[in-house]
């Protein structure tokens, strides 16, 4: 394996080697360029250089976005009425509810969570189908905090070549000091993320108080130090590691992609032949690309882009602010690396005129796919009873004869009232000729009945039903039970059998 | 053995560890030093592992550790907790009549799950996971009961049991007529006929109206002079067509000639009163409470 070629960084200050007029050539070797690639090696450190540029800006507002978002979600509160809880987002293990602004999920309505994660991957796909790795790029919570770790370190230890002198030295007091408080503020954002975490499972004022006062729960305190552990290793240690050689997504979107598909590419059309440029010289017989390397000093990932696509890239377009800058400089168009299909490469270099070709078979499939699960989702949403009824035959025994004959079957009811407010539902039972229906500690009833069913509970109630010997059919025969909330007109309907016991 | 140091195989470019048997030498790949560090970082563990928590078995013992960590301690501070979580609702089942608990809807539920689980842990052995019974063992779900079906009567039963070793049992006895030669094989024959013929059935009348003195002189005083049964002596009602031992004819004749009697154990010592209404209540829930 090649390591890092060992530079004189003062000599190569000194006499800097130009790329062109007003364009010092990096001496970067990208570590994870496709010649240095190997199935075992030690993790070569990556010092990125900051870039400045339109996708850097991007870069900072999608990290202020999300990581807002992350750490202030759970403490909008919404209005349920006395009884629920009043936070916006929250995840309430102990009483087994999702709360999710004007939506409450029950664990019965899974579903909900799991059409949310199809509409995520189908998203996903669709993006991914257009516009290429922007998750992995700007919006991927490795992405944000590995760029969040980064920012620490370069405000610490001051800019790429700043930060490979540092770790050339030998330890000094500055050097450990620098090091120390470097992961000592690591460490505090690896605790708040886990911190920010735990209020989506509890009552966001109420636990800070407990956290505070040292009385919230183990499990809380675990749940903190596993996310900080992960992290500060994930997002402070590992780095492009985790997307590297983790993360399953960039060699199922590899397998998923298409040369239609928006990347970041560099025009090897027009950058083709690269090479040092001399002030003066013409700029004909040759590519725009000066290879100064800055696209390779600016990579978070350690790649070259001139490589070509590879899984490695994470779409981030740093690589596109650093060239940018550069052409400025040289007088030449921007855009040598830019979002671009491989397919433009191949029409420029065949002399066609570049086109993008957004609605493809696939990118169809995926909105269709999308506009339909959203549908069903929504429409299941807004079709989503408050009032619900399950019914569960006695099986042991399966039917009960009385001594004069008579059968009887019992059956466990749960009335569910998802309402915030007490409810009174009527239950009726149809389909048999019954001589008696008893609920117990109700009693002999005639349905339709009212029962009363208390706020965002369930209620059980076990109910038996008496058929005379001379009614008693052979095999089993149908019965249905309803409840209805005669109040906004609600029903649900629950199909069962009555067994008889009586050979058909 | 060779003397050469890192010597570099041309095929892999992988340093050797200078072994060699025969000319094949052993290519140097040592252990990814994570995984290294973890094993060491293990036995760390493992020796403050044995310094704080209960680790070495000892002549009359085991080494405490410094935590003096104790599960079942920690099971027996659980089965604490959970009682002090339910003493406030064991304690309204205390004060509570058994109509009162099962008119409140909550404490019902309380008592019916206390109820179900408890007859779980006690009674299905016997009288089967649903109450549903079995030959010998009475169905609790139907609406026969040997001594009363009633919230009151089910609790008695449950306290003291049936021919327990309680003082206060509830106490019965079929006799063994022909086991024990109180009546001719004959007799017991007619008897059968007799009681087939009680509960609606054909029957020889030429034997049923032989036994029916015989019926009167020994039957009548338990279980009545229409068979109706008695439920003060826990006699069954012979006209009914529900059967502890079997509808079969020979299934009766068994039953006079040996006088089957089950036991119940008394269940007043053993649960707390609490769990034994909440148990009542249960049975009684089962359907076939009066």
């Amino acid at each position: 394996m090649t390591a890092l070629p060992n530079i004189d960084l003062r000599q190569a200050q000194t006499v800097p080697v130009m790329a062109a007029d007003g364009v010092t050539r990096s001496e970067a070797e990208a570590s994870n360029s496709a010649a240095n690639r190997k199935l075992y090696k030690s993790r070569v450190p990556i010092y990125p250089k900051e870039m400045d540029g339109i996708y850097r800006y991007i870069k900072w507002a999608m990290m202020a976005f999300t990581l807002s978002i992350y750490y202030l979600v759970p403490w909008l509160r919404w209005d349920r009425g006395a009884g629920a809880p009043h936070q916006a987002v929250l995840v309430d293990m102990t009483h087994e509810r999702l709360y999710f602004f004007f939506i409450e999920i029950w664990p019965q309505e899974v579903y909900y969570i799991t059409g949310l994660l199809i509409l995520s991957a189908v998203a996903l796909f669709l993006i991914n189908a257009l516009f290429g790795r922007l998750w992995c790029g700007y919006s991927c919570p490795q992405t944000v905090w590995t760029d969040l770790f980064i920012w620490v370190e370069t405000k610490i230890e001051g800019d790429r070549g700043a930060r490979i002198r540092l770790a050339a030295e030998p330890w000094t007091l500055r050097k450990v000091a620098k090091r120390v408080s470097k992961h000592a503020i690591w460490l505090g954002f690896a605790v708040a993320t886990g911190g920010a975490w735990v209020f989506y499972f509890n009552d966001a004022p109420t636990l800070l108080h407990q956290l505070m006062t040292g009385a919230a729960s183990f499990g809380v305190y675990s749940a903190i130090a596993i996310l900080a552990f992960t992290t500060y290793t994930l997002g402070g240690l590992m780095r492009e590691q985790v997307c590297t050689y983790m993360c399953p997504w960039p060699r199922i979107q590899a397998a998923m992609t298409d040369n239609e598909a928006l990347s970041v590419t560099y025009r090897r059309d027009r950058g083709e032949p690269r090479g040092a440029h001399r002030k003066g010289e013409p700029w004909d017989n040759r590519g725009s690309c000066i290879d100064c390397n800055q696209c390779v000093a600016a990579c978070p990932m350690g790649i070259d882009i001139r490589d070509g696509s590879q899984l490695e890239c994470i779409n981030c377009a740093l690589c596109v602010d650093a060239c940018d800058e550069v052409m400025l400089r040289i007088g030449q168009p921007k855009g040598l690396i830019a979002f671009d299909t491989e397919a433009n490469v191949l029409r420029r270099l065949k002399g066609d005129k570049p086109r993008f070709r957004f609605l493809r078979p696939r990118t169809m499939l995926y909105s269709a796919i999308l506009v339909v699960v959203s549908a069903i989702m929504l429409f299941s949403l807004v079709d989503r009873r408050t009032v619900d009824l399950d019914v569960l035959r006695d099986r042991n025994p399966n039917f009960v004869t009385l001594a004069d004959g008579a059968v009887r079957n019992g059956y466990t009811l749960k009335l569910m009232n998802r309402d915030q407010a007490p409810r009174v539902l009527n239950l009726a039972v149809s389909g048999i000729a019954a001589r008696e229906i008893n609920i117990i500690g109700v009693g002999v009833v005639v349905p339709p009945v009212p029962l009363g069913v208390d706020p965002d509970r369930v209620r059980t109630l076990r109910l038996l039903i008496t058929v005379d010997r001379s009614r008693v059919r052979p095999g089993t025969q149908a019965v249905t039970f309803s409840l209805t909330d005669p109040a906004r007109g609600e029903t649900r309907t629950v199909e069962t059998v009555f067994v008889s016991g009586d050979q058909k | 053995m060779s003397d050469k140091k890192n010597e570099i195989d041309d095929v892999s470019g992988t340093e050797t560890t200078g072994h060699e048997w025969d000319g094949i030498k052993e290519l140097n790949t040592p252990l990814p030093r994570w995984w290294i560090g973890i094993f060491y970082a293990c036995i760390v563990w493992a020796i403050g592992y044995w310094i704080v928590m209960p680790a070495w078995p000892t002549l009359n013992g085991y080494t405490h550790g410094w935590f003096n960590h104790s599960q079942r301690d920690d099971v027996m501070a659980q089965v604490g907790l959970l009682k002090a979580a339910r003493a406030s609702k064991e304690r309204e089942l205390s004060n509570a009549t058994l109509a009162q608990i099962q008119s409140n809807p909550e404490l019902l539920q309380f008592a019916q799950a206390e109820g179900k689980s408890a007859f779980g842990d006690n009674c299905a052995p016997c009288h089967g996971s649903g109450g549903q019974g079995a030959h010998g063992y009475p169905n609790l779900n139907d609406d026969v009961w040997l001594w009363g079906g009633s919230l009151a009567d089910i609790q008695h039963t449950i306290t003291v049991g049936v021919r327990s070793t309680a003082a206060e049992t509830r106490q019965s006895q079929m006799p063994s007529f022909g086991r024990d030669a109180m009546l001719k094989p004959a007799q017991v024959d007619d008897l059968t006929e007799y009681v087939v013929h009680l509960s609606g059935r054909p029957a020889n009348g030429a034997a049923v109206t032989r036994a029916t003195k015989l019926f009167a002189d020994n039957c009548a005083m338990c279980h009545g002079p229409e068979g109706k049964g008695n439920r003060t002596m826990g006699a069954p009602n012979l006209t009914d067509n529900d059967w502890l031992y079997g509808p079969r004819r020979e299934d009766i004749h068994d039953q006079i000639w040996n006088g089957h009697g089950g036991v119940m154990p008394t269940w007043g010592g053993r649960l707390t009163p609490e769990t034994i209404k909440a148990l009542a209540v249960y049975v009684h829930g089962l359907g076939g409470g009066e």
